[in-house]
């Protein structure tokens, strides 16, 4: 067994205890009350040195497992030694590679970002940073379907306590209502999750995704109703989680309401929720599902447009920036399912390809979002002609490249990733609609793009004094400028990423490979029955 | 006692939904613990119901009770009463800083 398939597990765990046992997490609480400000001071910045070597030692982690699955292995890593259908396995095969990858890079320039001061609003920021980190690793890896739910609501509550942290006073209602709001649906969700698990191991007997994915393609008729059903109950659940369109409504709120490092973690938030669906979608789903094949795929497509459209409208109507960023994730939700729910090697390897490009840009922009807001006063992020921002060239240039890259103009990967989703779609019946949706909402984006950035930085009201706020210097525009780069890095080095990309569908779509790894070479049913025959005596 | 079970899992399950599409938040934190507890039955159910056997080998059984149902309800009560917990405590807050106790954040009427 690989170790490496554990570490990006273990790490944020580890991480995690030890930073709730480091002095300096109690810091804010001493400073609020006037207590040893400079002597916790220090104490914290170790906290926060060794917040980001653990994120930094997670992307190197992940960076080391997709070289390793690079060859197209699935790594299997049975915890506690427990054979293949009986204990909890972690599988790591080129799509968690790839969104491990994503999370840790993310989460680094997030973190970055926090260091700035956002971390101290509340003590234990960073020890629920890694626990975030944990809940994400573990659901991109788990190979058990039970062990995903508990990793959603690992990541579940680190994100509810780090929802609700940031500043008194300005926005802290909101960020509460949001966060009741947020807190309540989840749990409603998870509860489902739950329902929908009960009954596939009532019907079909495992949790171990690759022994459903046999056992599902063999199910009886008489039963074939509630695995449909439980099915069906599966892709609700991850759509409330991805934000797809009825179940979205929760996400404006809760993204605009939080810090701005903690909106551009969540990022990744909803990526978990597509990432379930596709990993549902094509193992136990898929196109050799016997019986149960093609479940999900005929509500992907039209809900994910629908999604985008909203989403695009949400972008257009909004009047604050935060808002108008949060909208900005639930069109590119719509965008990624799109590219799942076209199916296919293309389709998938054109949304692996958004995937990166969509969660670094918005998370580019809500860090944006924060820098900018903080510099205009009372006006916050609304978006109203106020005073001239300190550093508005910076600022307004960074704003300009993410707002670019976010819409999906030419020189970007934004543009690439929707070229290669309508390249896709060339061949599908829904083409009119996916080219006037994909097309028609990113001209609606970049119209409401165009009338924020113009808003915020051309148009400056004579009469209001500028505020004494210093312009961003070079540690604060880092992280987006960072997040950009990589961006970049998609542009550039588009041909390889691509190929991984469409590799990685190819290996999804032929998940055999993935079902001998885990089960061995001999995928019988009649393991299932030995543990009772074999107690008696 | 399958009818009976079934019929207390839809009771809880139908309460539990009718309390959370409640506008305040206290009738919405026990529709929550009421769907929880139902789900609890629920996956208990799921090992089918069985009275007096032994979940792990012992000599002379007749038979055995599936044990896994069992691990993920333990599961699942923890992590449910966790939540529970924290979504009460939130509700507290957002009654503090809110002024109200309604869902929606608007006035009391």
């Amino acid at each position: 067994m690989n170790h490496l398939v554990m570490a990006p597990v273990l790490l944020p765990l580890l991480g995690g205890v030890l930073l709730l046992f480091l002095p300096g997490t109690r810091l804010p609480l001493a400073a609020r009350d006037g207590g040893h400000i400079r002597n916790a001071g220090a104490v914290s910045d170790l906290a926060r040195a060794l917040g980001l070597a653990l994120v930094a030692a997670q992307a190197l982690a992940a960076l080391a497992l997709m070289r390793e699955v690079s060859d197209g292995a699935t790594l299997v890593y049975a915890v506690g030694n427990w054979a293949a259908p009986f204990g909890i396995l972690l599988v790591a095969d080129r799509l968690s590679a790839w969104m491990l990858v994503i999370t840790a890079l993310l989460a680094l320039f997030a973190l970055l970002h926090a260091a700035r001061g956002t971390d101290a609003a509340g003590r234990y920021f960073h020890v629920l940073f890694q626990w975030q980190l944990l809940g994400l690793n573990g659901a991109f890896l788990t190979g058990d379907l039970f062990n995903l739910f508990v990793f959603f609501e690992i990541l579940l509550i680190a994100s509810y306590a780090l929802l609700l942290h940031g500043p008194h006073g300005i926005g802290a209602r909101e960020r509460t209502r949001a966060g009741l709001h947020f807190v309540v649906v989840n749990l409603l969700g998870s509860s489902l999750f739950l329902f929908a698990v009960g009954t596939l191991y009532g019907v079909l007997g495992t949790l171990n995704m690759a022994d459903l994915a046999v056992k599902a393609a063999a199910t009886p008729p008489e039963n074939l109703g509630l695995v449909r059903a439980a099915g069906l109950l599966l892709f609700g659940v991850f759509a409330l989680k991805a934000a797809l369109l009825p179940f979205y409504l929760w996400l404006p709120g809760a993204y605009a309401g939080a810090s701005a490092p903690v909106a551009a973690l969540f990022a990744i938030m909803t990526k978990v929720g597509a990432y379930s669906i596709l990993r549902v979608s094509t193992l136990i789903f898929g196109a050799e599902g016997g019986p149960v094949a093609g479940l999900i795929a005929p509500w992907l497509l039209p809900l994910a447009l629908a999604t985008l459209a909203v989403g695009m409208l949400g972008v257009l109507a909004a009047s604050r920036l935060r808002r108008q960023i949060a909208y900005l994730v639930v069109a590119s939700v719509g965008s990624l399912l799109a590219a799942f729910g076209l199916g296919g090697a293309a389709g998938i390897g054109a949304g692996l390809y958004y995937l990166p490009h969509s969660t670094f840009a918005t998370a580019a922009l809500f860090l944006l979002a924060d820098l900018i807001a903080r510099r205009r006063g009372a006006l916050d992020d609304r978006l109203d002609p106020g005073p001239v921002i300190p550093g508005a060239v910076g600022l307004g240039a960074v704003f300009f490249v993410a707002a670019v890259a976010v819409v999906g103009l030419p020189p970007l990967s934004g543009f690439l990733g929707k070229f290669m989703l309508l390249r896709a779609a060339l061949g599908h019946p829904a083409l009119p609609w996916v080219m006037a949706v994909v097309l028609g909402g990113g001209l609606l984006g970049l119209i409401a793009l165009a009338r924020s950035g113009s808003l915020l930085f051309y148009r400056p009201e004579a009469e209001a004094e500028t505020l004494g706020a210093a312009p961003p210097g070079f540690w604060d525009l880092l992280p987006p400028i960072g997040l950009l780069a990589l961006v970049l890095g998609l542009t550039l080095w588009a041909g390889p990423i691509s190929e991984a990309a469409t590799a990685t569908a190819h290996q999804l779509l032929h998940p055999q490979g993935y079902i001998q790894a885990v089960l061995g070479e001999a995928p019988a049913a009649d393991p299932g029955a030995a543990p009772g025959s074999g107690g008696n005596p | 006692m399958e009818a009976l079970f079934a019929l207390v899992i839809g009771v809880l399950t139908a309460c539990g939904v009718y309390l959370m599409l409640r506008g305040r938040s206290f009738p919405v934190v026990l529709g929550l613990t009421l769907l929880s507890y139902a789900v609890n039955l629920f996956l208990l159910a799921m090992g089918r119901l069985t009275v007096g056997r032994p979940p792990v080998i012992s000599a002379g059984a007749a038979g055995y009770a599936d044990p896994v149902p069992q691990a993920l309800v333990l599961t699942a009560i923890v992590i449910g009463f966790a939540m529970t917990a924290f979504v009460v405590v939130l509700a507290l807050k957002a009654k503090a800083e809110l002024g109200t106790d309604r869902v929606d954040g608007g006035e009391a009427p």
